[in-house]
């Protein structure tokens, strides 16, 4: 089986149990992903099934590359990656629907996450800066950065302003709510990272 | 229409009655212990309405033994199973938080009056 599928982020919204109890969940578009290449041990070393997920016009990919759609013989894709899968027995071509989710399973999701540019230590880190007013001139600096003598540099790994956000995030153990493969719809409970319509990975969970 | 806003049509109840701020309702919840389920009755004034679709709710004020208690209710929950509407108020405010500091006659409101 494969062990995960592409996606999109729709949003968010929330869902009423069964006792009343509100649930905030995000809508994610799940599948469907057409097999585009079978990894084996033989082969490659390892197992995988490389998939492609949301439909691209024939004309907008380089010839190369539709040649390797073509083998799938299911049009083109925006999107191409590759998910372990052991014992797995889909051929190419083949397409896979959210129905490898049902509701109560544990999934992690990677995209993504939102860029927020190059920002200060306040934001980035959650340093509690300085006095705002009062003659105040140290608002959001960080404060002292390291000692003097020795060591006589500063220590790898150090809290700093930078660049925030626009790098990969995994989500783990998410709650699946709710199905709907007519759809492709898949509802987890909480927050996943990325804006909407951002391409995710979801993934059966490690942990569950 | 776009996906969300299909899913949340889903979940919302057609059969709310009209009613808003300075009325006075009577909201029968289910309430489930252990596999028995029966319906207790909050009735008091609403005090305000919050309206954001499926996350659509309204806050109903009772003073009970002296003591004012406030509920909050989804307005789209499955474990209300009506809401009655008792008394129609005339109130100039859609946020009757004034009623929080007065007790008694003070805190009465009065009927609209139907033309």
């Amino acid at each position: 089986m494969i062990n995960g599928l592409l996606g999109k982020k729709i949003g968010m919204s929330q869902v009423f149990a069964a006792d009343g109890q509100r649930i905030p969940v995000t809508v994610l578009e799940v599948g469907p992903c057409t097999v585009l290449q079978k990894k084996t041990v033989e082969t490659d070393g390892y197992e995988a099934v490389q998939i492609g997920f949301a439909e691209k016009a024939a004309q907008r990919v380089t010839k190369p590359t539709m040649g390797h759609f073509k083998k799938a013989g299911k049009g083109a894709f925006s999107y191409v990656r590759e998910f372990r899968a052991t014992g797995d027995d889909s051929a190419v071509g083949d397409v896979i629907s959210c129905t490898m989710f049902k509701p109560g399973d544990r999934i992690d999701v990677s995209g993504t996450s939102k860029g927020k540019g190059f920002q200060g230590v306040m934001k980035r880190w959650g340093f509690a800066g300085g006095r705002a007013s009062h003659g105040s001139m140290f608002k959001r600096r960080p404060g002292a950065i390291g000692q003097s003598a020795w060591p006589s540099k500063v220590i790898k790994g150090k809290k700093m302003p930078g660049q925030m956000g626009n790098v990969r995030v995994t989500t783990q153990n998410l709650i699946v709510v709710d199905v709907r493969p007519e759809q492709n719809l898949v509802l987890v409970r909480g927050a996943v990272p990325g804006p909407k319509n951002g391409l995710l990975e979801i993934r059966k969970g490690i942990k569950a | 229409m776009n996906i969300i806003d299909k899913l949340e049509m889903e979940q919302m109840k057609k059969d709310i009655p009209r009613f808003k701020a300075g009325d006075t309702l009577k909201v029968h919840v289910k309430i489930t212990e252990g596999d028995k389920q029966r319906i207790q009755v909050f009735q008091g004034v609403c005090i305000k309405r919050v309206n954001s679709g499926l996350g659509s709710s309204y806050t109903v004020r009772k003073i009970s033994g002296n003591i004012g208690v406030e509920r909050i209710f989804p307005l789209h929950s499955p474990s209300i199973d009506k809401i009655e509407v008792l008394r129609v108020g005339q109130v100039r405010r859609a946020k009757l938080y004034y009623l929080r500091n007065l007790r008694g006659k003070a805190a009465r409101i009065s009927e609209k009056r139907m033309a």
